[in-house]
């Protein structure tokens, strides 16, 4: 696959390797945050942490939005999607993601909920089109990359005067969640690896107050193994020179600006929410998106009730830990005993991003 | 992306590179991944034009593919390569 | 001191039948051992093959069963009544038996197009000369309208054991090689795209094809063939996972090995789908001894199906059977069991 294999040289993997190690000092520990959970999974797959050096830790982030969706707002989709009048569409992803009392989307499916996966929320709009009796509801989840998508559908649903159609919106805005990141007393790093495909729609300028007002660098990073582990060497050049900067490894896609046609359409249908709760990591403001004015009546919030209940996660989930880099999904108490991937307690062990997932699928042989 | 261990299902940071085919109205391209045909948005990358990559996100190509950044990168993983051959 | 409290799989969480249960992969398993072995308990079911080894008299037969609910009915390549047949004659096959005889049931929901129960019926009846075997009996039942989605079938099949073949999961050892007989994936990826519902266009066919000649190839390796399987629902990453767990050894597999088309990978990509974890109908999987390898692979290949066969990876004796990819990079990666159902209705 072009754009795909070439980055997927095991070659170029290794030697890169072979430079991170000239790069690092005997008794350094180095902690670098991958923010994207799609490079934690990513790592895991392809096992590239065997070809880092000991010295050099990389810590799971928040990039995994469905990690970070807290349990009431699964409940609220869950109550969307029992309506009889609705048709509840959604990424697979969201599916087996646990709310309140362990119920999930798939579980009120096989209770006879009409609830369909789809790749695209156009698809979803298309099934509003075909099927008019029904009430399609898209449950909008992911950060910048995705929200331009659910942006876009809003406005086609508009000009073609497509009435049965709502998006449940649930997306989130990496900055905010960065600085509270940055912002955490007890966490401590030395640079982050930065989400790619995040970046080709905001581009990189949002970052540089990572370096500017933390001293910490940042590179971002495409999702193939060459494009982590020159990442990764560019983040130990800049510690090795003593610098701070944003530098772009995903050049390809990427660019300083980003896409300004998807942030325009980010502006056209959506607002910033004041407050928005992040499963594990508390009240982040001005961190989500919510439905424009404008296309209020399109908000399956304001079109529907939804219960709207804060539920706690349970007391045993560390995802907030792990979202936070201040746990690895081993350290948690009940990774791989009560909390696996068909009975998960948290979101991170769901989502095929989150980091306990990966963890538990690629790499629970190796501890 | 094999994602797939247990939840074998989409993977929501996934971006896949693909080669437009065809303009379509309504802002949309035929857009072909390795044999595999999807219509694809391309109102935030309007530019592209049958023959040009793009990156494609849930249904939507977010950028077009620097074919010279690209071919940058190659440079520099060559480079590596060499680098560790010569030592 | 910190006590770590193992639980084992708990009861069924919701108390009915999910679309999980029909995967193929963990969910089913449970429901076989904890509620359908667990009343039906007798030493023919217990090894949970794909086929009964029954023997009368001094002969030996394999006995199995398998039933059809494929949506849509016809695919690129195939139909319902195809599968019905070449999936029966597989299982038989691959326990190392000569297909004799299938029986057919259908389940016809009222209004089905006879013309249509027509055209199905007669690709049963190809697939079956084509595998050399007789729909010798058959059943019919109809429900009314709404209650059976069109068509179901179900076949049975019984077939004589080949003498040469000394096949099981306890023949298996390490060192041993594993064997797939072709690229992998096709028959899911063809299938999903057929239902339409994610706009995606693809040339790849089903694969379903028979494997008795195949099978027949790897039996004359008498005991150095160990075992077989034919990777369906679940696919390949099933398939070893229960080669894992019911030899207790590890299957370790090389990654740029796994045969896979382009096409279907890139299918694949685009849908957060493992290749190995999506279904086959017309490919197998062989253990066999590791001075026995390449020649058993050449039979494979001078073989029109098994021209893409490959040599995948190996047995390895580990503490915690399990099946590993080792990455091009010198890492590994865990392909677990399947928990969820990524492609429903697939066969």
């Amino acid at each position: 696959m072009k754009y795909v294999d070439e980055y997927r040289s095991a070659d170029a993997a290794l030697a890169i390797a072979a430079e991170l190690r000239t790069l690092v000092e005997p008794g350094d520990h180095l902690k670098l945050m991958e923010v994207c959970g799609g490079h934690t999974h990513a790592i895991y797959r392809h096992g590239l942490d065997v070809l880092l050096p000991d010295e050099v830790e990389l810590v799971h982030g928040p990039g995994c939005p469905v990690c970070v969706i807290p349990l009431g707002r699964v409940d609220d989709a869950i109550s969307l999607a029992e309506r009889p009048e609705v048709t509840f569409t959604s990424f697979g992803d969201m599916l087996r993601v646990p709310g309140g009392r362990n119920r999930s989307l798939l579980e009120a499916k096989a209770r006879g909920a009409d609830v369909r996966i789809v790749y695209s929320p156009l698809d979803a709009l298309k099934i509003a089109v075909a099927e008019p009796d029904r009430e399609v509801v898209f449950f909008g989840v992911g950060f910048e990359t995705t929200a331009p998508a659910t942006a876009l559908t809003l406005v086609r649903a508009r000009e073609r005067g497509i009435h049965n159609f709502s998006v449940f919106c649930n997306h989130v805005l990496i900055g905010p969640a960065l600085r509270a990141i940055l912002d955490s007393p007890d966490v401590q790093l030395d640079g982050f690896v930065g989400p790619g495909h995040v970046s080709t729609v905001i581009g990189t300028r949002p970052y540089e107050f990572v370096c500017s007002e933390y001293g910490l660098p940042l590179v971002v990073a495409g999702f193939e193994p060459t494009d982590i582990l020159q990442a990764v060497a560019m983040l130990l050049r800049q510690l090795h020179d003593g610098r701070a900067e944003v530098e772009n490894a995903y050049g390809r896609v990427v660019r300083r600006l980003g896409n300004p046609r998807a942030l325009a359409a980010l502006e056209t249908a959506f607002a910033v929410r004041e407050d928005f709760e992040w499963r594990g990591l508390g009240a982040i403001p001005r961190s989500g998106l919510r439905i424009a004015d404008a296309f209020a009546d399109l908000d399956a919030e304001q079109r529907f009730t939804v219960p709207g209940a804060r539920i706690e996660d349970p007391k045993a989930c560390r995802c907030g830990d792990v979202l936070r880099g201040r746990a690895k999904p081993y350290e948690c108490g009940v990774f791989g005993t009560a909390c696996t991937p068909e009975r998960p307690l948290g979101t991170c062990m769901v989502s095929s991003e989150g980091a306990c997932a990966a963890y538990y699928a690629y790499g629970r042989h190796r501890t | 992306m094999g994602v797939h261990v247990q939840w074998a299902w989409a993977h929501m940071c996934l971006g896949i590179p693909g080669q437009v085919l065809e303009r379509l109205d309504d802002g949309l391209a035929k857009v072909d991944f390795s044999g595999v045909r999807r219509e694809v948005s391309v109102v935030f990358t309007p530019e592209a034009e049958p023959g040009d990559w793009v990156l494609v996100h849930v249904g939507f190509a977010l950028a077009q593919i620097d074919e010279d950044e690209a071919r940058a990168t190659l440079q520099l993983l060559g480079e590596a390569i060499a680098a560790e051959l010569a030592t | 001191m910190r006590c770590v409290l193992r639980l084992r799989a708990a009861p069924h969480v919701s108390g009915v039948v999910t679309l999980a249960d029909g995967a193929g992969g963990k969910a089913s398993r449970r429901l076989v051992e904890e509620l359908f072995l667990d009343e039906l308990r007798n030493p023919l079911l217990e090894p949970l093959g794909d086929a009964a080894i029954v023997g009368m008299n001094g002969a030996r037969f394999a006995f199995t069963t398998d039933s059809y609910v494929v949506r849509p009915l016809r695919f690129p390549g195939g139909d319902i009544g195809e599968l019905a047949v070449n999936g029966t004659v597989n299982d038989l096959s691959v326990a190392g038996a000569v297909p004799l005889a299938l029986s057919a049931g259908f389940v016809l929901e009222e209004g089905f197009p006879l013309d249509e129960l027509r055209a199905l019926t007669a690709s049963m009846a190809r697939a079956a000369r084509d595998a050399g075997v007789s729909v010798a009996a058959g059943d019919t039942k109809v429900v009314e309208r709404g209650a059976a989605d069109g068509l179901y079938v179900t076949t049975a099949g019984i077939g004589l054991l080949d003498l040469r073949a000394v096949l099981g999961l306890q023949r298996v050892r390490p060192g041993d090689r594993v064997l797939v007989s072709g690229g992998i994936a096709e028959h899911g990826i063809a299938v999903m795209l057929a239902r339409g519902n994610l706009a995606l266009e693809i040339d790849v066919m089903s694969d379903t094809a028979p494997l008795h000649e195949l099978t027949a190839s790897l039996c004359a390796f008498g005991p150095s063939l160990r075992w077989m399987r034919d990777p369906t629902r679940g696919g390949v990453a099933t398939t070893l996972n229960e080669l894992a767990t019911g030899a207790g050894m590890s299957v370790v597999l090389t990654e740029n090995a796994i045969p896979v088309r382009d096409d279907v990978r890139a299918a694949c990509e685009l849908l957060g789908i493992d290749p190995l974890y999506v279904a086959n109908e017309g490919k197998l999987v062989a253990v066999v001894a590791p001075d026995s390898a390449d020649a058993a692979l050449a039979a494979l290949r001078a073989h029109p199906l098994g021209a893409g066969a490959a040599d995948v990876g190996e047995i390895r004796a580990a503490d915690v059977p399990l099946v590993l990819v080792e990455t091009p990079f010198g890492g590994s990666r865990i392909v677990d069991m399947l928990v969820g159902d990524p492609l429903p209705r697939i066969c």
